[in-house]
């Protein structure tokens, strides 16, 4: 088991979730390659994105006007701004050849807003760029556990 | 808030409660009004169960609900739609599961009694131990009225209900049109975004011909679409209006322009829509039809409320489905052209996410607003809920009553017939 690529996948994966639960959104956009996409099926066994509907299908144009829609104090849903704090763990490296790398990992997500706590389960599939002495997300799949159930609004960036 | 005066609205006859300018704030949570809606409203008129692209093959179903009647909407060998109570004759078990899917025949789980795809009982287990009494013929799954207008499936537990085209009336014509952003294919159901909202159903219903909303709660939608875009959702003081079509059905024209898809086909191509226009011509796409794609494809300049459950809502067609007094859940089911460009169809699906469902950027603020309404309603029961929006400036059509786009004359026919059901 390659340990050391674990524990950077890891460390750029924590890295990614600290930044989203502090609202430090604009490191995140940068996180990206310029065709990366960010997507939360509703199907947990579709694959063909693009051609399905989806909670959400985010090229970077969606994903920078998502960020601009949470911080403008526009939308009454995410005023109050909710509070989420996840933890994201179980990496498993799905394959790996020296540029791209798949990991596949959970992630729990806590949610506060108002007077609800909520919590969300997903497991997550991300496929990373060698960037620097880091890495971009190319695609980053975010399968709820109960996507097929009827859900509230997520104010915020799973 | 005096107990003199809740004494004196709990005397208030349901019909009382009605007025032609505001509705009694009991409507959205009394629990004896909501369980009399149920039998009244959703036991004895046209509900809304599918469109028939979810019913597309021999033996596909949809499972969902009228009131809170679980039902089993299927297509049969024969290509008859029927609609079944989801209970079996026996013990009462469910005898299908899940959203959609195919299926051969029914079998309860339980003992095993088996119905075919009308819902005729086929087979008992061990039969003998009924000694030839068990009348088969009548134990055949719960059948509804079932009746179909522009691949709307309509059912009704109510064998005496006026035919569903005399009941959907005017609306007709707005169906017709509605199902013309097919773009000259056949409009397709491709899934739907589900959420719940803690509040009243008639908070969901009214918001479908709620105009008046849409800049306020929708700022930040209207903040994410290009500049042209945001022009012509900036209906409230343009030219369109809301009609009363009778029987609670109720039309709101927000952009006259687009109400006719196949109309006006030589405009230019709206700024949003160049790149898919010309992702179309690239593909060898003849003009005419790139155009009446690419008009299509952003849905009508209408909504069109049908009492009590469903919307043609632009683009999309959104079903509500009453839990409890104070819980709703919605469906905002997703429409592609059937067999039209995948490209076209991918803008839709795109459109969809980008304003539906729990991460899109109107849904939640909708329903931010409508859990609001439902927590104040809690504040006195002496109060009442003010819909008199436009009353001054209504008028008579052929078809029924018109007022400005952003009057509240949809939600006033919506009442008008909920108060003539409850009554009845």
């Amino acid at each position: 088991m390659n340990t050391e690529l674990i524990t950077q996948v890891s460390a750029f994966l924590w890295q990614e979730a600290d930044m989203l639960d502090h609202g430090e959104y604009a490191p995140w956009l940068e996180s990206w390659t310029p065709d990366g996409l960010y997507i939360v099926p509703i199907d947990p066994l579709e694959t063909d994105f693009a051609n399905t509907l989806n909670y959400a299908y985010d090229d970077a144009a969606m994903r920078e006007k998502r960020v601009a829609r949470l911080c403008s104090g526009e939308s009454i849903s995410t005023s109050p701004v909710p509070r989420t704090i996840r933890s994201v763990s179980r990496f498993r490296i799905l394959t790996n050849d020296g540029t791209n790398v798949t990991v596949r990992c959970a992630q729990n997500l806590r949610e506060f807003r108002k007077d609800v706590l909520k919590h969300y389960s997903a497991d997550i599939t991300v496929d990373l760029v060698r960037s620097g002495g880091s890495f971009l997300i190319r695609r980053k799949i975010i399968r709820l556990i109960n996507s097929t159930d009827t859900l509230q609004g997520i104010g915020y960036i799973l | 808030m005096t107990s003199k005066t809740d004494t004196a609205d709990q005397a208030l006859t349901l019909g009382d409660r009605v007025q032609t300018d505001r509705v009694h704030t009991s409507l959205y949570t009394d629990p004896a009004i909501f369980e009399a809606e149920m039998d009244k409203i959703f036991s004895s008129t046209w509900v809304w169960v599918a469109h028939a692209s979810e019913v597309p093959e021999a033996g596909s179903f949809k499972n969902t609900y009228i009131g809170r009647q679980p039902v089993i909407v299927v297509r049969d060998r024969k290509q008859k739609v029927h609609v079944l109570l989801n209970r079996c004759r026996h013990r009462a078990a469910t005898v299908c599961e899940g959203k959609k899917g195919k299926i051969n025949s029914f079998v309860c789980p339980y003992h095993g009694w088996s119905y075919s795809l009308d819902g005729a009982l086929r087979g008992v287990p061990h039969p003998e131990s009924y000694a030839d009494q068990l009348e088969k013929g009548e134990l055949g799954l719960v059948s509804l009225r079932v009746e179909e207008y522009a691949g709307m499936l309509f059912a009704t537990f109510n064998n005496d209900v006026e035919p569903l085209v005399d009941y959907l009336g005017p609306a007709k014509k707005w169906m017709d049109l509605f199902m013309k952003q097919g773009g000259g294919f056949p409009v397709k159901v491709q899934g739907e975004h589900r959420f719940r909202f803690p509040g009243n159903w008639k908070i969901q219903l009214e918001n479908t011909t709620d105009a008046y909303h849409f800049p306020l709660v929708h700022k930040s939608f209207l903040s994410s679409v290009d500049k042209q875009t945001e022009e012509m959702l900036d209906f409230v003081t343009g030219t369109g209006y809301v009609e009363d079509l009778g029987n609670g059905h109720s039309v709101m024209v927000m952009i006259p322009a687009l109400v006719d898809l196949e109309a006006e086909l030589d405009a230019p191509i709206p700024e949003r829509f160049a790149a898919l226009a010309d992702e179309l011509r690239a593909e060898g796409t003849p003009d005419d039809e790139v155009r009446r794609i690419v008009r299509a494809v952003g849905g009508s300049g209408f909504n069109l409320n049908l009492f009590p459950n469903v919307a043609c809502s632009m683009a999309f067609f959104r079903v509500l489905q009453p839990i409890s007094v104070t819980e709703t859940e919605i469906h905002h089911a997703v429409i592609t052209m059937d067999g039209g460009p995948q490209a076209a169809n991918q803008a839709r699906l795109r459109m969809h996410e980008h304003f539906q469902g729990p991460m899109g950027f109107g849904t939640p603020d909708d329903s931010e607003a409508w859990e609001r309404v439902q927590k104040g309603s809690s504040s006195g029961q002496d109060l009442w809920i003010m819909l008199n929006r436009g009353l001054a400036g209504e008028k008579e059509t052929a078809d029924g009553r018109a007022s400005d786009v952003s009057a509240e004359t949809g939600m006033r026919a919506a009442y008008q017939q909920w108060k003539k059901l409850m009554t009845a």
